[in-house]
């Protein structure tokens, strides 16, 4: 082992912490079970319990944020795990911590790695001015204010509601909701909101923080202009194609889970999401996966899939038939929401030839076309290579070429030569002692 | 009101540029409140600026202290803090 990194020794190691591996952690800390959890921000909670500058917490995250303090369960923040591997006594995770190499030798794993925006490209996306609408969200919970600048929201799904609501109550000149939805669906996801009246009260509070912007449903947004930075884009409803003069556009297609790293275990998957049994277990023994790694489904679903994992990890106990039964009601209503967003298919001729699509490689459209699959494009193209791996653009990619998303190698996150080498024995590591950086990242 | 809103503000300074902002914040959130959206070159030299703002995308890089490549959306803004948006491609 490389002098400097750590090592710790746990019976499970949860990555990540947002209401999923917080869940997790604190039923299989409870146990009392040594719990360490990874959580790459610097604070626990996830995007939807991040709380800086965003007013008040909601309740349960400050229950639940109590409940893992007093848990005994280890919380490491800054921490992104690179590599992990099996072997005959569990596995061991090599992680950068604060820039550090950590090592956990742990019996299982609860991967709680939570989802990411999805992004389609467009002409102009690349503009300072243009970001995620999650991104605005996570922007605005680290301190940021949207005080008096012109915000257009265009893609899709559920989000777009919060955080028009969070933008507008904050001050933002917002001009335009834009769903890319049609009427129809977006009605269907409405009346799934019917059947959970919480989930109706709520939506309906967010839209009455924005009521003078209009919510436009078959709208999307084709193209983004400015020089250097944003200063207007064009918006499309399919009959009707005009401008807008705006400071910032918020645009995300949904959320999509973060795989990267159960793929790396060799966990199976299906349809983009980590394919769980009845007690959260993957195709891997030991290893679980919680919350919306497993589909996108919400903190409430996340909750109870993280205590499952948390009070069955380890132990032949079967999870209570009360969390069984709260975890199919939400299954069943969040998940069909959620699909009510797929993209409609004038979304595939957004990027034009000279567009680019991997913003790490600057890598246009009209280059990775030639390309057959993502593997070919990543050899050929260098896109998907950049110190994203891929995260930014394959996913865009998949759905505008019908490509299957690549297999996964370490290191998934870039780091340097030094923490890459801690897991290896004193011997070989020396001959790679040095704070370059490798994987071709930067 | 949040505590670390209430707390005195900080001086950073940004490209050479002594400014104050407000502590606890994400010095993304403090790049974008001093209407810098610009924070990086790409490869072929295109100003770039924040994207997903929880650490995924890696287009908010920065040189943080002399380090380059350091992610503005996950690292919190620190009293004398030095941060340059030239580069990082």
């Amino acid at each position: 082992m490389t002098a400097g990194a750590e090592m710790l020794i746990a019976d499970v190691a949860v990555v990540g912490a947002g209401p999923a591996g917080i869940a997790a952690a604190v039923c299989a800390a409870e146990r009392g079970l040594r719990v360490v959890v990874l959580d790459r921000a610097l604070e626990p909670g996830g995007q939807i319990w991040r709380h800086v500058n965003s007013g008040p917490v909601p309740q349960i995250a400050r229950q639940w944020l109590a409940r893992l303090d007093k848990s005994g369960a280890r919380i490491m923040p800054g921490t992104s795990v690179v590599d992990a591997s099996a072997d005959a006594s569990g596995f061991q995770i090599i992680a950068n911590s604060l820039g550090h190499a950590q090592i956990v030798r742990t019996t299982s794993v609860i991967l709680a790695t939570g989802a990411r925006e999805m992004f389609i490209p467009f002409e102009g996306w690349t503009l300072p001015g243009v970001m995620g609408i999650g991104g605005a969200q996570a922007l605005l919970k680290s301190g940021a204010s949207f005080s008096g600048k012109r915000v257009i929201i265009a893609g899709s799904g559920p989000l777009m509601l919060p955080v028009a609501a969070a933008l507008a109550s904050g001050g933002a000149k917002l001009l335009l909701v834009a769903e890319q939805a049609s009427l129809p669906a977006v009605a269907r996801f409405a009346v799934e909101l019917w059947k959970t009246p919480t989930m109706l009260l709520q939506a309906a509070q967010y839209r009455a923080r924005f009521l003078s912007t209009p919510f436009s449903t078959g709208t999307w947004v084709t193209a983004a202009h400015g020089a250097g930075r944003l200063e207007s884009v064009t918006v499309t409803n399919g009959r009707r194609t005009w401008r807008e003069p705006v400071d910032i556009l918020c645009s995300g297609y949904g959320l999509i889970p973060n795989i990267e790293l159960a793929q790396l275990i060799g966990c199976e998957t299906r349809d983009g999401c980590v394919f769980v049994d009845a007690r959260q277990r993957t195709s891997i023994g030991n290893v679980l996966a919680v919350g919306e790694t497993t589909g996108i489904g919400g903190a409430p679903l996340s909750l109870v899939e993280g205590e499952i994992a948390g009070m069955t990890v380890g132990s032949t106990q079967s999870p209570s038939a009360i969390l069984l039964r709260r975890r199919a009601t939400f299954q069943a209503s969040a998940r069909r929401m959620f699909d009510a967003f797929a993209p409609r298919a004038e979304l595939r001729a957004l990027p034009a030839a000279e567009t680019i699509v991997c913003r790490c490689e600057d890598v246009t459209y009209g280059s990775v076309q030639r390309a057959t699959c993502a593997r070919q494009a990543k050899l050929y193209t260098r896109a998907g290579m950049g110190p994203c791996q891929g995260r930014t653009c394959m996913p865009g990619l998949e759905f505008l070429l019908g490509w299957h998303s690549d297999t996964v190698r370490p290191p998934i996150e870039p780091a340097t030569v030094s923490i890459l080498s801690s897991g290896v024995a004193d011997n070989a590591s020396s001959a790679f002692a040095s704070n370059s950086c490798v994987g071709d990242v930067f | 009101m949040d505590q670390r809103r209430a707390g005195s503000e900080l001086e950073i300074v940004v490209d050479g540029q002594r400014v104050r902002v407000a502590p606890g914040i994400s010095v993304a959130a403090a790049l974008f409140n001093l209407d810098i959206l610009s924070l990086r070159e790409s490869v072929s030299g295109a100003p770039r600026g924040a994207v997903c703002g929880m650490g995924v995308c890696f287009e908010c890089r920065v040189t943080i202290d002399n380090s380059p490549h350091q992610r503005a959306c996950m690292i919190a803004v620190v009293d004398g803090m030095n941060i340059c948006t030239a580069g990082n491609s």
